[in-house]
């Protein structure tokens, strides 16, 4: 909504400077969005007379003027063709900033004569590209006087951002009421509004509202035939009002419907009557009506909008645009004002579907002050007898002002106990009744009635509110709002807490942590086992988001392939966040549940220390147990098996689980499904579910740890070279070892795999370093002999081993 | 001790002070002290002298031994030293060698924005808590008082997941259906923050189609918008870590709050930069309101009993502003160079009891 300072002095009597009334509407909920105030850039350029104009002595072109400032007479040396003796320009005083330039003016001598100054051109003003010469102003233009001032652009444009329960704001008389009830000066009457012009005869048309059963559609039209006008262009002061704001100029009669739209926030308008078939019918339009529309645009309406015709024709949107056919030109002679009211929600979305943002729609779909419609057409029956002659006929008026008057018991205690600060209770009263309301005592509080322009206040927090932004939001205290107890409760539920360690241990793994949209391509959730119909979007914002993610691996892979194709060719990515599994989890429809999710890509880290290779599948399980420690998930108790979804590769590829519960995946990605994301190799990632984790049972001990049992004796290393088959599993031997004395075997690790010389093909080696911790004795010879004979049956038995010779 | 012993002495000092290496050293010893060495000779041939001499002799020679003996341990003592510093010297290795590696990653800024959000509010008492990304339109909408003709409703702000017209799930469009799901699950009086991703129909340079935010909820039988201010005030200047960082609140709209405000805080962009703190100039950060009695029935509490207020802001804009992190789509590029760049490192905890180590 945008204003011009003089304008709303029309409707507020006020001092107050340009500055305090924006800081003003900003505190009463009118966000002040921007203010243009040319006189700014022309604040030195005054008015002057040029009492001589000689040629100057050095130079043909130029010539040497003495100007008078009104203040000074002053001697000015200039190029313009146009200088002469006697006329009145515009003075540019040295050390003055030139906004068509960007220069400062100095003090200078133009070859060897002394030149104070500048008389300029609108170029150099900056108001337009004329550069031919300097301005000629009329020669009674008073002398020094600012030029902005003349020029009619001394009148700053305020554009406030409307909120959309303000529509009595969509007019600046609403905007000086707010104003006038913070203090910022006096509500003035409205010249001639609320008053009726006689009519002289029968209107020769008439309205009727044919809208079924949707009478609530357009429940009030007034209107008035008015014959004999000529159209012609508006006054200038109406012309320059409605430029400043930003609607153009067109002629008389349309410049007074937007003249009073923006001035009282009621829009009208105004059909030729001559171009109208009989009587003007307000009905629901039909499936395929077009109607071609003032903007040069044609648009189809449905039996959802309303229209304004005649008998034979739609000729209008009501509350939204007029049709092009029916408007008025310059050769319009007899004319028919519309003033009607339209209901709120069928104007926003018959707005919508036709995709058209008019002024007359923006305040329809507000609301429009019920009781504006007979005083809107009165108005615009006297501006355009003002303006365009002829004569007005009777009234016409279909329909009712329908019901607006509602009481709110108001309590002006609720304004210290909601807002925060105490208001009197007179000052309550004062206020609202500034704004309109009326206010009377009812019982021990309060009975207010809101005016017909404010169909947002709907009860008393809303009065509350109306009496907190008049009375100032900053006059409220700031309370200390401190815990409800001295230590606060855990801020961070289980599940998030974990999340945040999960979190920082991925990253202190290396990843780096990557957000990506909860939605992806359908073609890629197919992949990864969703892509369901119920998880589509029916209105993507394009077809690559069209889908819940049933994984976040995909968004990793594309964005590790983005990564790689741009020169990163080495690196590790992890996410923690949503995915939707239905079925998966009974946590609600969708199968929302949390994934922890990491893809590492390309060779490790070329080092001195060490050969670089393509990372793999043993990469992502060392990522994955990383991130079931980091949610405390008992690591040494998961059993890893090799049937990983299909979205890995089947031999390179394993699921970690606790008994049968899957708690994480992980592996090399199905060459499959790297060609489908457009990406390659090496890739290896895993997925982890922290819901999956069971929360470990509350000890009986509580925090207390258990006793630290610390054997006395030499833990002694034995090493075990057992040859096995090739597809038994290091797994299956280290559980053989583990399981062969699980008193005195504290630990098995594999520390070398071999394959080659000494060993038969379809056969490995692996090396085994067992820990034996004696609790009782120190060990004997005997006593190792018998460990080790028993390690080897175990594993013999388990796997078929050998002890490599 | 006689010329001939005083002779010996002098000829082995020099033989072991002459001695370059251990084994030099040791062929040294054995010619003086060895089982034939001179010394030990000389001891033997000791029963051979004249009794009234013997016992001088006999000192004498020890004398000698003595001597001997120690200029030895001297000598070994220093060439031990020499070699052992011509071995330290051979072990010298490039310490200027990069070390092994051992790459540390990096925490995404809006995650370390929701563990700043939810350090300082939990000292205030919030607790988080959480709901579902889709959402049905009586807790994302008719709940909060947003009826079903609001503008916010229409397919161009609002994903809508397939189904049945008028019962399509929606993707939540801001936090605040979470309210809702505490106000009907957890009698009051309650704080609850929650941080989460949101979805709106919006794709520019300025939106993202989905972006976090941090609802608030504190609801109990006396609170009023001196405590919004109070609360809002202190989270702002700890959060933005400028002390007396301006902050303003101005009447606004929402259709969940009544009365409602947006919240501002100070800033200065002086000579083009952006900069947090007094200066002059505002800027918008969150919106916030009393809760709107409506709500509150809907949640099945009686308005006339409980109130409280509310709070909303976008977790991206005030990290943006925060780190200066110029463009937001940027965020969720996952681009590595970004991702280090404006990351945190693993143990950047935020606290509030500790200074920062940066």
């Amino acid at each position: 909504m945008k204003f011009t300072f003089s304008w709303l002095k029309d409707h507020l009597d006020t001092e107050a400077t340009l500055d305090e009334v924006c800081e003003a509407l900003t505190m009463l909920g009118l966000e002040v969005d921007g203010v243009e105030d040319r006189a700014r850039d022309l604040k030195s350029f005054t008015v002057a007379r040029v009492l001589s104009a000689e040629p100057h002595p050095q130079a043909d072109r130029l010539r040497v003027c003495q100007v008078d400032t009104g203040a000074e007479e002053v001697q000015v040396v200039c190029g313009a063709p146009n200088a002469r003796t006697g006329m009145m320009g515009v003075f540019a005083p040295s050390g003055s900033w030139i906004p068509g330039t960007g220069l400062t003016l100095k003090k200078t001598a133009i070859r060897g004569v002394e030149s104070n100054g500048m008389l300029l051109s609108e170029r150099e003003l900056g108001v337009s590209d004329e550069h031919e010469g300097i301005v000629e102003l009329p020669g009674d233009t008073p002398l020094g006087a600012p030029y902005a001032r003349v020029a009619g652009l001394d009148d700053p444009v305020i554009e406030i951002g409307l909120t959309p329960n303000r529509s009595d704001c969509a007019g600046i008389r609403g905007i000086a009421r707010d104003l006038a009830a913070r203090g910022l000066g006096a509500l003035k009457g409205v010249p001639g509004w609320g008053e009726s012009v006689p009519g002289a005869f029968e209107s020769p048309v008439a309205v009727r509202l044919e809208l079924g059963d949707r009478p609530e559609a357009c429940p009030l039209f007034a209107g008035r035939y008015i014959r004999g006008v000529s159209n012609g262009p508006s006054p200038k002061w109406v012309q320059d009002r409605l430029s400043a704001v930003g609607l153009r100029p067109i002629s008389a009669l349309v410049d007074i419907t937007n003249y009073f739209t923006m001035d009282m926030g009621r829009p009208l308008h105004v059909f030729d009557a001559d171009r109208l078939e009989g009587d003007v019918v307000v009905r629901m339009g039909r499936d395929g009506e077009e109607i071609a529309a003032l903007d040069g645009r044609s648009y189809t309406a449905d039996p959802e909008m309303v229209l304004i015709c005649d008998e034979a024709k739609g000729n209008a949107f009501g509350g939204i645009i007029g049709g092009e056919a029916t408007g008025c030109t310059e050769e319009t002679v007899n004319v028919f004002v519309e003033s009607a009211l339209f209901d709120p929600l069928r104007t926003a979305a018959t707005g919508r579907r036709l995709g058209v943002l008019s002024d007359a729609r923006y305040r329809f779909e507000r609301g429009v002050d019920p009781t504006s419609a007979v005083a809107g057409m009165e108005a615009a029956t006297r501006m355009i007898l003002d303006f365009c002659g002829g004569e007005a006929s009777l009234p016409v008026v279909a329909g009712d002002v329908p019901e607006w008057r509602r009481r709110y018991r108001f309590r002006p205690e609720r304004v210290g106990s909601l807002g925060g600060v105490a208001v009197p209770a007179a000052r309550c009263v004062e206020i609202l009744r500034a704004l309109g309301f009326e206010a009377g005592d009812e019982d021990g509080g309060l009975s207010v009635a809101p005016p017909p322009w404010r169909p947002d206040i709907l009860g008393e927090a809303d009065l509350v509110e109306e009496v907190l932004r008049v009375h100032g939001f900053e006059h409220i205290p700031v309370a200390d709002f401190p815990a409800p107890t001295v230590l606060p409760a855990p801020a961070l539920t289980r599940a998030a807490s974990r999340a945040a360690v999960l979190r920082r241990a991925l990253a202190a793994h290396g990843m780096a942590e990557a957000v990506t949209f909860s939605f992806m391509p359908a073609r890629w959730a197919a992949l990864f086992g969703g892509g369901e119909a119920a998880l589509r979007l029916d209105n993507p914002i394009s077809s690559d988001l069209d889908c819940m993610r049933p994984s976040i691996l995909p968004n990793l892979l594309d964005a590790a392939r983005r990564n790689a194709d741009g020169g990163r060719t080495a690196g590790a990515l992890f996410e923690v966040g949503p995915v939707f599994r239905p079925g998966a989890a009974a946590i609600e429809p969708y199968g929302q549940l949390q994934a922890a999710c990491g893809v590492r890509w390309g060779e490790t880290v070329r080092h001195w220390s060490e050969r670089s290779r393509p990372v793999d599948a043993l990469d992502a399980k060392a990522d994955a147990l990383a991130a079931l420690r980091a949610l405390a998930a008992p690591v040494d108790k998961l059993r890893v098996s090799a049937d990983a979804p299909a979205w890995f590769h089947p031999g390179r590829s394993g699921a970690l689980r606790l008994g049968a519960v899957a708690l994480a995946h992980f592996g090399e990605l199905h060459p499959r499904v790297l060609q489908a994301l457009d990406a390659s190799g090496p890739m290896a990632a895993f997925e982890a579910f922290p819901d999956a984790v069971p929360v470990p049972r509350a000890k009986a001990g509580g925090k207390l740890r258990p006793a630290l049992a610390r054997s006395a004796f030499q833990p002694v290393e034995r090493d075990f070279a057992f040859v096995v088959a090739e597809e038994v599993e290091a797994g299956s031997v280290l559980r053989a070892v583990l399981g062969a004395d699980r008193k005195l075997i504290a630990d098995a690790a594999v520390f070398d795999v071999y394959r080659g010389k000494g060993i038969e093909p379809g056969a490995k080696s692996l090396a085994v370093a067992v820990t034996l911790q004696p609790q009782d004795a120190t060990l004997t010879d005997a006593d190792l002999e018998a460990a080790s004979a028993r390690i080897v049956a175990a594993v013999a038995k388990a796997t078929g081993a050998v002890l490599r010779g | 001790m006689s010329d001939e012993l005083t002779a010996l002495r002098d000829e082995l000092e020099s033989a072991v002070l002459a001695a370059d290496s251990l084994d030099a050293l040791e062929d040294v010893r054995v010619r003086a002290l060895g089982r034939r060495g001179a010394v030990t000779e000389l001891m033997k041939s000791l029963g051979r002298a004249a009794p009234g001499e013997r016992r001088e002799r006999g000192q004498a020679l020890n004398r000698l031994k003595q001597a001997v003996g120690d200029a030895i341990d001297a000598r070994k003592a220093a060439l031990a030293e020499v070699e052992l510093e011509r071995r330290l010297a051979e072990e010298r290795i490039d310490i200027t060698l990069p070390v092994r590696p051992a790459p540390e990653g990096s925490l995404h800024p809006i995650s370390q924005t929701i563990d700043e959000i939810t350090q300082i509010f939990g000292e205030m008492g919030f607790r988080w808590a959480e709901g579902p990304d889709i959402e049905d339109d009586w807790h994302n909408f008719t709940a909060l008082n947003i009826p079903p003709e609001h503008p916010a409703r229409q397919e161009m702000d609002t994903f809508y997941l397939a189904g049945e017209a008028g019962a399509r799930p929606v993707l939540r469009t801001h936090t605040s259906p979470v309210q809702i799901r505490t106000m009907l699950e957890t009698p009051p009086p309650l704080r609850v923050i929650v941080p989460g991703r949101t979805y709106r129909s919006d794709h520019d340079a300025t939106h993202s189609p989905m972006f976090h935010q941090v609802e608030g909820l504190a609801i109990d039988r006396a609170i009023h918008m001196g405590h919004l201010k109070g609360c809002l005030i202190a989270f702002c200047r700890a959060f933005f870590g400028v002390a007396d960082l301006p902050v303003r609140f101005r009447p606004s709209h929402f259709p969940f709050t009544e009365p409602s405000a947006e919240v501002d805080i100070g800033c200065t962009r002086e000579g083009g930069q952006l900069r947090i703190g007094a200066g002059g100039d505002w800027l918008e950060i969150l919106g916030s309101g009393m809760v709107h009695p409506k709500v509150i029935a809907n949640c099945g509490l009686d308005p006339e009993e409980w109130q409280g207020f509310a709070f909303g802001m976008g977790i991206e804009r005030i990290a943006m502003l925060k780190y200066g992190i110029p463009d937001l789509r940027t965020m969720y590029d996952s681009d590595l160079r970004w991702l280090r760049h404006y990351g945190f490192r693993p143990l950047d905890i935020p606290d509030l009891i500790a200074e920062a180590a940066e």
